[in-house]
């Protein structure tokens, strides 16, 4: 099964889990797995229109999904799925 | 929440030697260690602030040092617990950007540097679910600059 990695400071909405195991087939029902499984992640994740928020990156592998097929990209059953929370301050 | 943070001398040098090195640009990077009573910072590793444009007023870390970062912290069997960030020529308190942009969780330490000097550090922690900063308690090695 594909694993999402999810970010140190989101974990608190997974139950302290540091990854998740999914069967989907692309990054779209990855994300829907996840956030169904553990819904108080959604918000964090997703605006009101179901879309991955702009301050969030998904990678698969070490690949931008937003350079692949965004969140149509296909998962292999061994990926890695990566979330990443936008770093910044002055 | 009155949390402590505890930065080792190791994790220390790090952070103060990269905002020497890097001014009058803000240097940033992340912090591991565990967590007790409080936490204790036992690394610092430096990365590129990839902000384009004037660095010395912002900081920014690319998607791929953060993805590296959540590797590292779970290859090494570390907590990835904060992130820090310089402040050339201005207080170590948290600006309305570090705000804007600050993660739960994370402890954001900020290191005050004027040329070759280290100013001060502090820690700042978001409140849950709230969007305001609260003070850390900093406890630093005792050889330390401040």
């Amino acid at each position: 099964m594909a694993r999402i990695i999810i970010p140190t400071p989101l974990r608190k909405f997974t139950n302290n889990q540091s990854s998740f195991e999914t069967q989907a087939s692309d990054i779209q029902g990855a994300i829907e797995d996840l956030t169904t499984t553990h819904s108080d992640l959604a918000k964090h994740l997703l605006d009101d229109h179901n879309q991955i928020r702009s301050f969030i990156r998904i990678y698969l592998g070490e690949e931008d999904i937003n350079v692949l097929q965004k969140e149509k990209t296909s998962v292999s059953p061994d990926a890695t799925i990566s979330i990443i929370p936008a770093i910044a301050g002055g | 929440m009155n949390s402590t943070i505890i930065l080792t001398p190791n994790a220390l040098d790090t952070v103060y030697e990269q905002a020497i090195e890097i001014y009058p640009d803000e240097c940033c990077g992340f912090l591991y260690g565990k967590e007790q009573c409080g936490r204790v910072i036992e690394q610092a590793i430096p990365v590129t602030n990839s902000k384009t444009g004037d660095k010395r007023r912002r900081f920014e870390i690319s998607p791929l040092d953060y993805l590296r970062a959540e590797q590292y912290a779970e290859e090494n069997n570390i907590q990835l617990l904060g992130i820090y960030h310089s402040h050339p020529n201005h207080p170590a308190i948290a600006s309305i950007h570090d705000l804007e942009k600050a993660l739960p969780y994370f402890s954001y330490v900020i290191v005050s540097v004027f040329e070759t000097q280290i100013a001060d550090i502090m820690s700042w922690r978001l409140r849950d679910e709230k969007r305001i900063f609260e003070k850390e308690k900093v406890l630093l090695p005792q050889y330390a600059r401040n």
